[in-house]
């Protein structure tokens, strides 16, 4: 066989790689530009309003308010799930890593958790009003909360499975050679140790949670009022954001922009946020 | 010691370390019990959405689900052919769309970038993976809808002899703008999950290739690539999977008209922007509500159908590294 000549094998190379580089280019060029957009369309009509008030009357054809009700709506329902997905999530990674983990119920757990990873919000959304009308609930923020919790689930495990993965098995031979017994182990030595890791797994369920708008569009209902008790409607940021932009007048669509822009925003703290905390909390940590 | 130890405190020792015990197995048993919650919750919505879809499976025959005139509720006709098309079309077309610049990104973020450059991208890419998806229709809605309008009437014009790029839609709203969204969200998750599988390729592989010679591309070329296939094709079904559940942010760009597309600028209307749209008022037509509930169904076993693919071709990789 003859082999090609060495210039034409390194402008080949050289061709694949700008193509590469063009690809990044793209990659970053796009994400600026969903910024951007985001940020002009929505900056200019965005002022204290919005964040400090309840939609008044006529609201949605252009009069006065704001949407209070949405962005605390929003925070109810993703906190509210994000907790009710804690309490069986950090069990059941700590299973998915016990010694048990090669067993054959631990490999069906897993592969269900797979499978519901995988499952579209929409989806969750059906079965959560399914689930809302079985027993006898209507839409309100109770149902949202459940449906939120089943959708965080498996993000939030996975996450946590993560994490303790990383947890040097020395720690928990060293704890339970002194006699400490196995729960003790895992409540007072492990998730200490995972903690920052686990504020980042919360806010990456959290963050899942609080963009979503298919599974609480069914079950969470919708209202211009805040919530006080479960049982009421609850309003949230995407479908705030929806509901706007699918209005004739533009003056609504404008504050459908600047909803959007918010809900950037709030997504974006609260990354960020979990960053510095996870890294104050990293002080803790035997690595 | 913690608090709730204190709780135990007895001044009988050997009751101490006893109750100590009972606590432990009794607390584990109880912690145990709660990792049936995600096969109960896989069974249930299976069984869910299959029971509440069973009014109209049971009236009608599978094949009449697909063979009825079209999708008209208050007349008992329900075809689920144009939105199957319709969500098979905008996710191929995002693939096609989102396929080879995550390639060629994955590659050279795994093998020629400076750490520097990998550094840089992964905020970048987490934020493109973080903006919710409302966030996304909001911008397909302001600047892809409008430029894929001109597109159109250009295409119309100039490449209308090609079937799939010749349509009479003049608003834009198509399967052209679902899936450049779309590609731009599965894009993030394609990148992420690719990197991963390239990364866990041994380095002596790239230094045996490089010490005879080969030059780094030829050496991805004949090494990496066909030793990364399976984990590759997986990575691009997770992101076709996600690519086919996404609502809000395809519903918003798509159209949405129950017809079966024949070309990239046509409107379509995707399963899931299906069930968002119409769940509210389909309480008073008979069989409407079981109809939904079937989108639902056909949209989670079309879902299923792509992720066990995807663990399957993982699980190949993982039992050839164990050989």
């Amino acid at each position: 066989m003859k082999q090609p000549n060495r210039k034409i094998r390194h402008l080949e190379e050289f061709i694949v790689k700008v193509f590469m580089i063009l690809s990044l280019v793209v990659i970053v060029v796009c994400t600026s530009y969903i910024l951007f957009t985001i940020l002009y369309k929505g900056l200019p009509s965005l002022n204290l309003a919005m964040i400090t008030q309840t939609p008044k009357g006529g609201y949605y054809l252009g009069k006065e308010g704001g949407i209070l009700n949405a962005i605390l709506g929003s925070i109810y329902l993703a906190g509210g799930g994000t907790l009710a997905a804690l309490v069986p999530g950090i069990p059941l990674a700590l299973f998915l890593h016990s010694y048990r983990q090669h067993s054959s119920w631990a490999r069906l757990v897993q592969l269900s958790l797979d499978t519901l990873c995988g499952i579209p919000s929409i989806v969750y959304g059906a079965f959560g009003f399914a689930i809302m009308v079985a027993l006898g609930l209507r839409a309100s923020l109770l149902a949202g909360i459940i449906t939120l919790a089943f959708l965080e689930l498996p993000i939030l495990t996975r996450a946590i499975y993560e994490v303790i993965r990383m947890v040097p098995e020395e720690l928990e031979h060293a704890s339970l050679g002194l006699g400490a017994t196995i729960f003790e182990t895992k409540i007072q030595i492990v998730i200490r140790q995972i903690l920052p890791g686990l504020i980042t797994a919360l806010q990456l369920a959290f963050g899942r949670a609080i963009g979503d708008a298919a599974s609480v569009l069914f079950t969470a209902g919708y209202t211009d009022r805040i919530p006080v008790s479960l049982f009421q409607p609850v309003a949230s940021l995407p479908l705030a954001v929806f509901f706007q932009m699918n209005t004739p007048f533009p003056e609504v669509q404008q504050r459908a922009y600047a909803s959007a822009l918010l809900l950037t925003i709030i997504v974006f703290v609260i990354s960020l946020g979990s960053r510095l905390l996870s890294a104050r909390l990293s002080r803790n940590i035997i690595k | 010691m913690a608090s709730w130890l204190l709780l135990l405190h007895s001044k009988n020792r050997a009751n101490y370390y006893k109750r100590r015990r009972i606590i432990d197995k009794y607390l584990r048993r109880c912690l145990y019990m709660l990792t049936a919650l995600p096969v109960i919750l896989a069974m249930a919505l299976l069984l869910t959405l299959l029971v509440r879809s069973w009014p109209l499976l049971s009236v009608k025959p599978l094949w009449q689900l697909f063979s009825d005139q079209a999708w008209l509720p208050t007349q008992g006709q329900f075809n689920f052919l144009p939105f199957i098309t319709g969500t098979l079309w905008v996710t191929i077309t995002a693939l096609i769309i989102a396929v080879p610049p995550c390639l060629l990104v994955i590659i050279y973020l795994s093998e020629y970038a400076h750490w520097a450059t990998r550094e840089m991208m992964k905020p970048v890419l987490d934020l493109l993976a973080a903006i919710p998806s409302v966030v996304y229709g909001v911008w397909g809605v302001i600047a892809i809808v409008p430029w894929v309008k001109e597109l159109t009437l250009f295409s119309q014009n100039y490449l209308g002899f090609i079937p799939i790029l010749s349509s009479k839609n003049p608003t834009g709203f198509s399967i052209l703008a679902g899936s450049i969204v779309l590609a731009i969200m599965i894009g993030p998750y394609i990148i992420a999950m690719g990197f991963e599988v390239l990364s866990a390729v041994p380095a002596g592989y790239r230094e045996a290739s490089l010490s005879v010679g080969a030059t780094r591309w030829e050496t991805i070329k004949y090494v990496l690539i066909p030793k990364t296939t399976s984990g590759i094709i997986a990575a691009i079904v997770m992101g076709a999977s996600r690519a086919l559940g996404e609502t809000m942010a395809v519903l918003m760009v798509v159209g949405n008209v129950a017809r079966i597309p024949a070309s990239i600028f046509d409107p379509a209307y995707p399963l899931p922007a299906l069930i968002a749209n119409n769940f509210g008022e389909m309480l008073s037509i008979p069989l409407y509500d079981s109809a939904l509930m079937t989108a639902a169904f056909i949209l989670l076993i079309l879902v299923l159908i792509f992720n066990i693919f995807a663990s399957l071709m993982l699980r190949r990789i993982i039992q050839r590294e164990k050989s």
